[in-house]
């Protein structure tokens, strides 16, 4: 595995000037992700804030060839760039040993939602990608509206805070579960937070044949309400209060990739953010208390699990 | 199913001869969902993929707006690209096709046309093909099987060319033409792979050393900029479509224009309709030279874009035209091609009247009779000069 050394010599491939908000989680995972492939790769973007921010005519802040076509297609998109690759490999017209490594990346909107079937049809054909997964836990490049990503009891435009209803009353999809059940050789959730983490399952994937997926926790100050400068504090905190486990699955495998040493209380995450503020009234406390049981069964699940074939 | 029937000549039902002319062409992509009437095109690809007769990278995706998403990602990798749909398929398409033409991708597409649902039918009108008229899609249409194979060799090159770089769709008649038996002449193997040469893209996402953004977004200081440029493009298509079928003419014997018009030089009355069911209204011009009527028809060939020009050009002298529609625009103002050739008329020295008739809706039967029918009403029109019922559906 790189080391920071070696990672911070590599060419950044996501250069500064775009447009996303400060403090995004999302240029950070990107710049890892690319770092960590170390030699010719190719992305696609489905559509939302790492594409709308990152390629406005006539700039671009992509420094490797880039492709966005829609929202929900992010993996069928790159199943034709890989698919394209395979038949100039076969018709001998890509140089001998060139090996180029393909990359899509998709908000938890384009990715838990509306692009679930794409990535699904792309999983089971068994390309030869990495699909990365920016959770942020919102559409957020619409105006924070609710997603299958979105935390239980979050407020967000389409699921408002309001008299009677106080945020999202469902639960989060567990999605990389559902990338697990399809036998894929490689599939871990990660967060920019611990970063050697991400990194070292970002080469992982990248350096694996078939279909790879990570899904890593993604801070948007904006859609938060939260710091810009507390953005990667918060993704430590989702880690640390098990909310958002790092584990991986290497050939059915699963294993947790860090136990925090101590197991944090929820409320440290959801407490910083804004769109948990209506959590923290008297009369919900038995939300918070209901969200707190579940990351523990959900945690212990993991901990049942770990080391074992799923 | 190849029946050879008679010498260099081979029974081949219009899927069959679609999927032949792809394995000639070879591409390097192909992403495709099945759908009834066009399932069998891909089906018998996939015996040449499987069977080793072509080097093409099938990609048997879980969706058709996932086919067009993959031939778009292809395509912009620089790889020759095609597909085949219908119907619904075509409808879940929509936003990819307008994506793939804005990308000025040359993506080769058999849309064998079938009827939209509701109510579900599954067999043949033009309503799938005419609901992308304005996805920035060439469309060409084919009357028979040996023209929808001709066609889909000459796409490759239109589509291709640097004058246009746009996605091409060839159209043919669900099961009329798609499972039809024809007896037609198929090109050699070489023959097909030296007309439609070499793709060499302009841009290939996969030139790692030379990075470029594609499907970047565009703010309104630019946007209209792109689309003017993508519309000066698709008018330039007319003359590659001249010059592609000459060409195909003189190498093949063959030879295809904007639209093929049918004893028209000295016609007062004309149908102009497209694809199989213009056979039947020829038969019917045929019986009523014989009785000594001035009649003939008109088939465009080429859709989109729409040879206004030319298609006027060859009408203005005709009296009294109907239009025939297998497709309603839903707009209480008779069918698409109506539209476009009547507004192509506005502008003649003597304007024709002209009328709507929208027919074999669903795969209903469009016979001879029915195109006697119209000639008969046309015939009226003549002796009055007055239009009766301006818009109708008929074969109901
Ligand atoms: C078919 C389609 N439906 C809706 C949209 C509008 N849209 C664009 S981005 C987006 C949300 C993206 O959310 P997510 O994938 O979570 O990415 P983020 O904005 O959070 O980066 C939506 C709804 C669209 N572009 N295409
Ligand atoms: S809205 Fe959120 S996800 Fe989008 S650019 Fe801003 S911080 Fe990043
Ligand atoms: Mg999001």
């Amino acid at each position: 595995m790189a080391t920071l050394k070696e990672l911070s010599k590599r060419d950044e491939l996501l250069s500064g000037g775009h447009r996303l908000c400060a403090g995004c989680g999302i240029p950070p995972i990107v710049r890892l992700v690319l770092r960590s492939a170390n030699g010719p790769v190719v992305a696609t973007t489905a559509t939302g804030c790492l594409e709308v921010g990152t390629s406005i005519y006539p700039y671009t802040a992509w420094r490797i060839p880039w492709i966005h076509s829609a929202f929900e297609n992010a993996a069928a998109t790159i199943s034709g760039v890989e698919s394209a690759y395979k038949a100039f490999k076969k018709r001998g017209k890509i140089p001998e040993g060139k090996d180029i490594k393909f990359v899509a990346f998709g908000g938890d909107g384009g990715t838990y939602d509306i692009g679930l079937q794409a990535l699904s049809g792309a999983l089971e054909r068994g390309h030869n990608f990495l699909y990365v997964c920016y959770d942020n836990g919102a559409y957020m490049n619409t105006g924070i509206q609710r997603s299958s990503a979105t935390p239980y009891g979050a407020n967000t435009t389409t699921s408002p805070a309001g008299e009677v209803i106080p945020g999202k009353q469902e639960w989060r999809k567990d999605l990389t579960r559902i990338v697990i059940a399809h036998n894929v050789p490689y599939a871990a959730q990660a967060s920019p937070s611990n970063w050697a983490d991400l990194s070292k399952k970002a080469e992982k994937a990248l350096n694996t044949k078939g279909p790879t997926f990570l899904n890593v926790m993604s801070a948007c100050p904006l859609g938060w309400y939260t710091k810009p400068e507390e953005s990667i504090k918060l993704s430590k905190l989702s880690v640390d209060t098990c909310y958002w486990p790092l584990y991986e699955v290497e050939d059915g495998i699963l294993k947790i990739t860090y136990r925090p040493k101590e197991k944090k209380p929820l409320e440290e995450w959801l407490k910083p953010q804004g769109r948990f503020k209506h959590l923290f009234k008297p009369e919900n406390r038995h939300i918070l208390d209901k969200f707190q049981a579940r990351v523990d069964i959900e945690w212990q699940r993991l901990l049942d699990l770990d080391g074992k074939r799923v | 199913m190849a029946i050879t029937m008679t010498k260099g000549q081979t029974g081949l039902t219009g899927n069959a001869a679609i999927a032949v002319a792809m394995k000639q062409i070879n591409p390097d992509v192909c992403a495709a969902y099945p759908i009834t009437p066009s399932t069998t095109v891909i089906e018998d690809f996939s015996s040449y993929v499987a069977d080793g007769k072509v080097t093409t990278e099938l990609i048997t995706v879980e969706s058709e707006h996932s086919a067009m998403s993959a031939c778009i990602g292809a395509s912009a990798a620089g790889a020759r690209v095609m597909t085949a749909t219908s119907a619904q398929g075509l409808a879940l398409m929509w936003e990819m096709l307008y994506i793939a033409s804005g990308m000025r991708l040359p993506i080769i597409l058999t849309n064998v046309n079938r009827a939209l649902s509701a109510p579900i039918n599954i067999h043949c009108d033009h309503s799938d093909s005419m609901g992308a008229r304005d996805s920035g899609w060439i469309q060409i249409y084919s009357e028979t099987v040996q023209e929808g194979y001709d066609n889909l060799i000459q796409a490759v090159r239109i589509a291709e060319d640097e004058r246009v770089l746009l996605p091409a769709m060839v159209c043919l008649d669900g099961f009329i033409t798609s499972h039809a038996i024809e007896n037609i002449a198929l090109l050699e193997d070489e023959d097909v792979k030296k007309f439609v040469g070499e793709y060499r893209a302009q841009n290939s996402l996969l030139d790692t050393d030379k990075p470029s953004t594609y499907g970047a977004m565009t703010l309104p200081d630019v946007y209209i900029n792109f689309k003017h440029q993508q519309s000066q493009a698709i008018a330039r298509a007319k003359e590659v479509v001249i010059e592609v079928g000459k060409e195909f003419g003189k190498k093949f014997g063959r030879t295809y224009a904007l639209f093929d018009a049918y004893r028209l030089e000295d016609a007062e009355a004309a149908i102009v309709i497209l694809n199989s069911a213009a056979g039947t209204t020829k038969v019917a011009v045929d019986e009523l030279r014989k009785q000594g009527k001035l009649v003939g028809a008109l088939r465009p060939r080429l859709f989109r874009p729409f040879p206004f020009k030319e298609i006027a050009d060859a009408l203005s002298h005709v009296k009294a035209i109907a239009v025939l529609d297998r497709a309603d625009s839903m707009s209480g103002f008779g069918g698409p091609v109506f539209n476009e050739v009547r507004s192509a008329l506005y502008d003649a020295d003597k304007r024709p009247k002209v009328m709507s008739r929208i027919y074999g809706l669903g795969g209903r039967d469009y016979k001879v009779k029915d195109a006697l029918g119209v000639f008969n009403e046309l015939q009226k029109v003549l002796e009055t000069g007055k239009v009766e019922t301006l818009q109708k559906y008929i074969t109901i």
